[in-house]
């Protein structure tokens, strides 16, 4: 498949954009070195994701080596990246670049930019969603709130019903009895402690 | 065996495997009982936050994990059968291991003092305590001549914290081949089958499998065997070839081995029906 990888203006041109703290900061967040990082590609010759993404996961460290915090947060790589660890396996110098995509997600969520993934991340939140509504997943629910979202009911409807049919998809949701301490763990209720 | 003196197990599910892939459960849970290990469900477990809350909640993403580890009462083994459920489990006790302070506050929110000497087994450990064949007794070729491929997905691409555990590469070969079948090399034993992004980006996800299936087929496999209960679904779902090949749970060959599953409705669940191959090998009626 051919892809055309973003060009990356050389930093020297782009003093003005770009974050002296931020490679300290995701190095600090992902408990990653990514100075280590030699550039050889090898990340990216494993990944199975490569041609979807935007950026090499290599050049995402590059982002991050220069300071590009805006280029980073905003590619769509660091949603598509599954974390299946397949890069890490061939990385000569052992990154862990799951890690270190986790922590961009979370500066991309943080920081309030445009999401270049919004269906990847309107997925997890229901995901979570669920987690907190039942203490585990329900996926029928999590399917059609995407699905809602989405309005794009038609596209899979075969796959769908389906999947109903052969009752891969329960109806009723299976419940944590203890959710309180469960529900605890979310954001919403850490603010509600902290204020 | 007298099944007052089954040896037990503590054992995670995981919402996969508690439902859309309930075959891939009762199928396991019928094999263990057969081989004298009753896997004893943790009682009110909770999901493990797959892939999506160390995505964008890692607070959430290592607490839930936590709770499960909690539940486990000491002295046995917990036992993961989902390896996405086990990563988290293994990542979150590796972490509590080290980190003192994140021990005194496990203590205190879930009301129970950390194990360190919990042991955090996959399906696939079990297997390898048993001796190779001597389990199988006279079933030896029961699947006899049955070419498959193994699908292992990318639980075995460890992240580096993980790298020096064992590494279960070839156990589906070695089993399988002891019972008669036939594995076939290929190149995607381990590509990652897209794992959220078959809902998400089912574009991105539609074409790695095609991948994955265009290999199985031109390796000359009858059936693909998976040792994950999600990469399962995902290549039954979104596999588009014309003459698709059925996708088996390995907890389900190993079980047909035994001698049981064929009248146990499990593969009626299957969205590509396997039947007309089991049938075919006498594997079922
Ligand atoms: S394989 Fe490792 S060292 Fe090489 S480019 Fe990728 S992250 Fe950098
Ligand atoms: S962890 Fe992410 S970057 Fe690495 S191989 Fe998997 S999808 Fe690609």
């Amino acid at each position: 498949m051919e892809r055309v990888e973003k060009y990356i203006p050389p930093p020297n041109n782009r003093t003005h954009d770009r974050d002296s703290t931020f490679l300290s900061e995701v190095v600090r967040r992902s408990g990653v070195n990514v100075s280590l990082c030699w550039h050889c590609r090898c990340c990216g010759s494993g990944c199975p994701f490569a041609a979807d993404m935007d950026y090499l996961p290599n050049t995402i460290l590059r982002l991050v080596q220069f300071g590009l915090k805006r280029e980073a947060l905003e590619s769509s790589a660091i949603w598509i990246c599954v974390g299946c660890h397949t890069c890490s396996m061939e990385c000569p110098q052992a990154i862990d670049m799951a890690a270190v995509m986790d922590t961009l997600r979370e500066m991309a969520m943080e920081s309030g930019i445009q999401v270049g993934e919004p269906d990847i991340l309107k997925f997890h939140n229901e995901v979570l969603k669920s987690i907190h509504r039942y203490g585990r997943t329900h996926k029928l629910e999590i399917m059609m709130r995407y699905k809602l979202w989405k309005q794009d009911w038609f596209k899979d409807l075969d796959v769908g019903l389906k999947m109903l049919s052969k009752r891969k998809l329960d109806l009723m949701p299976s419940k944590v009895r203890n959710l309180g301490k469960i529900r605890q763990l979310f954001v919403a209720e850490r603010e509600e402690k902290k204020k | 065996m007298n099944p007052g003196r089954l040896k037990e197990i503590s054992y995670f599910p995981g919402c996969s495997l508690a439902t859309s892939a309930r075959e891939n459960n009762q199928s396991m849970l019928t094999f263990c009982r057969q081989s004298g290990i009753d896997l004893v469900e943790l009682d009110d477990w909770n999901c493990c936050g797959s892939s999506s809350a160390h995505s964008v909640d890692p607070e959430v993403g290592s607490q839930l994990p936590a709770r499960n580890l909690s539940l486990a009462p000491a002295g046995r083994p917990l036992l993961a059968a989902c390896p996405s459920c086990y990563l988290r489990l293994k990542i979150t006790h590796q972490k509590l291991l080290k980190d003192k302070d994140a021990r005194r506050a496990y203590h205190s929110r879930w009301g129970r003092p950390f194990n360190p000497e919990l042991e955090i087994i996959h399906f696939f450990d079990l297997l390898a305590g048993m001796a190779d064949a001597g389990n199988f007794g006279d079933r030896l070729n029961r699947l006899k001549g049955l070419r498959f491929v193994p699908y292992y997905g990318c639980m075995l691409a460890r992240p580096p914290q993980l790298r020096n555990e064992r590494n279960f590469h070839g156990t589906m070969e070695n089993f399988l081949s002891s019972l008669g079948a036939e594995p076939l090399p290929w190149s995607h034993k381990s590509r990652c089958c897209g794992t959220f992004l078959s809902v998400s980006r089912p574009d991105i996800a539609a074409r790695s499998v095609r991948k994955i299936m265009d290999g199985a087929a031109q390796a000359g496999a009858e059936c693909v065997v998976t040792a994950c209960a999600m990469c399962h679904l995902n290549l039954e779902i979104r596999s588009a070839l014309p003459g698709k090949i059925p996708v088996l749970h390995f907890s389900e060959l190993l079980s047909l081995a035994m001698g049981i599953g064929g009248g146990m409705g499990w593969f009626r669940r299957h969205l590509i029906d396997p039947r007309p191959l089991l049938k075919s090998r006498r594997l079922i009626a």
